[in-house]
């Protein structure tokens, strides 16, 4: 046993003392050491904390004793969820501007200024009836079901890299601002402890409790086929087509370039040459010069994934020079999806009526559009982009 | 010399190109030439190895450094916030090394030290508890095998065959056996008298991690299985698997099995946390979702051949095998069936999993050099049949994400090579 002792006496690491050796000697051999050494360990751990001590002498009604009665501040400390009936939040409020504030700060890096999710990151806005889509997109605004799931989930685990460092009042204005950002309230709308549980998200009731033992399992517990099971079998579909599947070495860099899923970033094979602006090339008048400043403005929510002017190509989304008066989803070298493609077949114009609708609920207008922006709500922004847009010819 | 010792072949095998060695392994049967890996003394029958101190703690050959974790990087935004895949493709019997057991972190594989280790129980309890990772190890305690799997394993099938490899549509699993604490015993150590009626009751209970990852679980199920383990195959919990303390939820969506396990507290009803809304809810055609899935129905996939694994040597003694699991109970039957589900043949069961455990399927037969369209499909306890593709999405459509179970297809090709493919 001597010889092992010798062994075991590094792996102990650092650990200062008799009593520490006699833990880890206890741990491996309990049998061997008198029933004293636990106790005098479970003593020295507590001793290391401030924590009282009070539970190795009573026996609670579990019968082993073991651990201790936790403190109020303790509990305050971790206990921190919210539930939807507000059960959890701490007293506190913030507003839309506050909000649309601190999100730019430290939200907006992932998700977008306007919560519309950069690169592979969660899109936190739009994406209204889309659930029954081909491809849903998944929002606070369009699927989550309850206000407090967004407070709590903001308040613990966000921003990503630094949780637990807002206050209570930023998580309230931020989401508050992610309502905004999902046209669900106005902007002069604070949230608070008092009226955030009565908040009620618009996809509360998309959700019904599993139902597979009555949908599926009654159907599928039968006894399977074994022979003849069908008369003939084709194949409809190879991975090979997709081929998503990652090099197996060395090529992450190859695989990363890859289009995201959704088709995020498709870069321009063949950009369109430089053009020169020229404004009223479309409309009959040159457009109000002061809309066009204006619209370059509101134009920024659109700049993560668009480019407009000279040197502009295709990004994310199609480059927009040339785009009033042209037709839509009119990009040869642009991967629409199919309902541009439908409307190019059919030789639809994006003139001021058709883009001002589109702008201004770009899902319900184009149902099955990539674009995850949720639209303008003002009808002065959309005058103004479409005034911006018609500054730059083609 | 030691060239020999590097396999040429291997990197051969994951393109899939077998044809390139068949050759040399079936010319094997008649040899013209004597093999001077046996006719010559060869160095490591001449040179002594390595010593005992050499390797505290070893890892695989070098040989076998391909059987690895793999990531599927436009999955998601940030491999800090994301998921490998266990490369079962490679791997025989049922229990997964924890070195290769596929991970995913919300917040990424933190360093929590078993001295820094505090769990708590508070809520509808009679005596809110704070434990040391000490005390935990003086609890009576069980071993249990139970494979774990991500609810959004296979999920990237749903609208087509996607991923070419066994280890990308079905890796998001392992299965381990867990040393550790029945979640019960605790529960009852806090005494449960306060909550009263324990039926509509339940337990939250979440992370240590910047995730703080938090699933809400009935307390029937609390009382019933779970455990609280710090154990995995015999040794601690890896990091990336919750060192020092990890909860297990039998048959349940992996989620649920919060590492780093801080906190347990005792409510009169659920959450509603971020990762049981807006993530681990199926969303049906219609556009409405279903919540609270929390089982991992039966299913089944056969490693080998596969994508990864395709056929090396030529037509004759085949082994096909595979994996079988259920969140119901234990796998009772594997068929597999050669002809894209025509006809089905009965395979033997390597070993007979234990319940809510992986169980390995073998069918020992001979390969007459033509194509195949292999499938496997499995049946539990309760007598389930695993769905095939077509069936799932006549109930759920092609949105559900998470809880895909569908017959897998691989099309194995004169060559050797497989390819992840969808029949009629």
């Amino acid at each position: 046993m001597s010889k092992f002792l010798k062994i075991f006496a590094p792996a102990a690491g650092g650990a200062a003392g008799v009593l520490t050796m006699a833990y880890m000697l206890a741990d491996q051999f309990v049998v061997d050491i008198p029933s004293f050494a636990p106790a005098l360990v479970s003593q020295a751990n507590a001793a290391s904390t401030d924590a009282a001590q009070t539970a190795s002498t009573a026996t609670p009604q579990g019968g082993f004793g073991l651990g201790r009665e936790a403190l109020g501040e303790e509990i305050a400390a971790w206990d921190v969820d919210v539930r939807p009936d507000g059960q959890g939040l701490p007293e506190g409020r913030g507003d839309v501007a506050t909000g649309e504030q601190v999100f730019a700060e430290v939200c907006a890096v992932c998700h977008g200024d306007f919560a519309e999710g950069v690169g592979n990151w969660p899109v936190l806005a739009g994406g209204f009836d889309t659930l029954d889509n081909k491809d849903p997109v998944k929002t606070v605004g369009s699927y989550w079901p309850y206000l407090s799931t967004v407070w709590d989930y903001v308040h613990r685990s966000m921003p990503f890299g630094n949780a637990q460092s807002l206050s209570p009042d930023e998580v309230y204005a931020i989401t508050a601002y992610i309502l905004y950002s999902n046209y669900l309230v106005e902007d002069d709308f604070e949230l608070s402890h008092e009226n955030l549980a009565a908040f009620e998200m618009p996809n509360a009731d998309g959700f019904i409790v599993d139902d597979r033992p009555e949908t599926e399992y009654t159907i599928w517990r039968t006894e399977p086929c074994m022979q003849g099971c069908k008369d003939s079998v084709e194949i409809t579909m190879r991975a090979s087509v997709l081929d998503v599947t990652p090099e197996v070495e060395g090529a992450d860099e190859e695989a990363a370039a890859d289009p995201a899923p959704e088709g995020a970033e498709m870069a321009a094979a063949d950009p369109a040459p430089p053009q020169s602006a020229a404004p009223g090339a479309v409309e009959d008048a040159a457009p109000d010069p002061e809309l066009v400043a204006a619209g370059e403005k509101v134009f920024r929510k659109c700049k993560a994934c668009h480019m407009v002017g000279k040197g502009a190509r295709n990004r994310v989304g199609p480059m927009l020079n040339g785009v009033m008066g042209a037709t839509i989803g009119g990009h040869e070298d642009f991967a629409y999806s199919s309902v541009f493609e439908k409307a190019a077949a059919e030789g639809r114009v994006w003139d001021e009526a058709s883009m001002a609708e589109f702008l201004a609920a770009p899902k319900s207008y184009m149902k099955g559009t990539k674009m995850s922006f949720a639209g303008l709500r003002k009808q002065e922004d959309i005058d103004a982009i479409i005034a911006y847009l018609s500054s730059f010819g083609d | 010399m030691n060239d020999l010792l590097k396999s040429p072949s291997r990197r051969a095998f994951l393109r899939g190109s077998a044809a390139a060695v068949a050759g040399s392994v079936a010319g094997a049967a008649s040899a013209q030439q004597p093999d001077p890996l046996i006719t010559e003394v060869q160095d490591w029958a001449a040179i002594t190895g390595e010593g005992v101190d050499e390797t505290p703690y070893g890892l695989p050959i070098r040989f076998e450094d391909d059987v690895v974790r793999r990531n599927v990087p436009w999955l998601t935004a940030d491999p800090i916030s994301s998921i490998n895949f266990t490369p079962i493709h490679a791997l025989d019997g049922t229990i997964t090394p924890q070195g290769c057991a596929f991970e995913r972190h919300h917040s990424g594989a933190i360093e929590l030290a078993k001295e820094d280790y505090r769990l708590m129980i508070n809520g509808l309890v009679d005596t809110p508890l704070v434990f040391h990772y000490a005390d935990l190890e003086r609890f009576p305690r069980e071993n249990h095998v139970y494979f774990c799997e991500c609810a959004a394993n296979t999920g990237m099938e749903w609208a087509g065959a996607q991923l070419n490899g066994v280890q990308f549509t079905h890796g998001m699993i392992h299965n381990m056996e867990y040393s550790g604490v029945p979640l019960r015993t605790l529960l009852e150590e806090a005494g449960l008298d306060t909550a009263g009626d324990l039926s509509d009751k339940w337990v939250y209970v979440e992370g240590a991690d910047a995730s703080s990852n938090g699933r809400s679980i009935p307390m029937e199920k609390a009382l019933d299985d779970c455990l609280v383990a710090f154990k995995a195959n015999g040794e601690a919990l890896r990091k990336e698997h919750g060192y020092p303390v990890r909860l297990v939820v039998p048959g349940w969506e992996g989620n649920m099995w919060v590492k780093w396990l801080r906190r347990i507290e005792v409510m009169d009803g659920p959450v509603e946390s971020r990762e049981e809304t807006s993530k681990y809810t199926d969303v049906l055609a219609d556009g409405t979702a279903r919540k609270w899935t929390w089982v991992m129905d039966a299913k089944s996939v056969i490693t080998s051949p596969s994508p990864q694994a395709p056929i090396s040597h030529g037509p004759g003694p085949l082994v096909i095998s595979g994996l079988a699991w259920s969140g119901h109970g234990r796998i009772t039957r594997v068929d597999v069936s050669r002809d894209g589900g025509m006809t089905w043949e009965t395979a033997r069961l390597g070993t007979q999993g234990d319940s809510k455990a992986l169980t390995r399927f073998y069918l020992d037969t001979t390969w007459d050099g033509e194509e195949m369209l292999l499938q496997a499909r499995a049946m539990d306890e309760t007598g389930y049949v695993q769905p095939t593709k077509a069936q799932l999405r006549e109930v759920r459509g092609e949105n559900s994400v998470y809880h895909n179970n569908c017959i897998q297809t691989w099309h194995v090709k004169t060559s050797g090579e497989a390819e992840n493919v969808e029949v009629s």
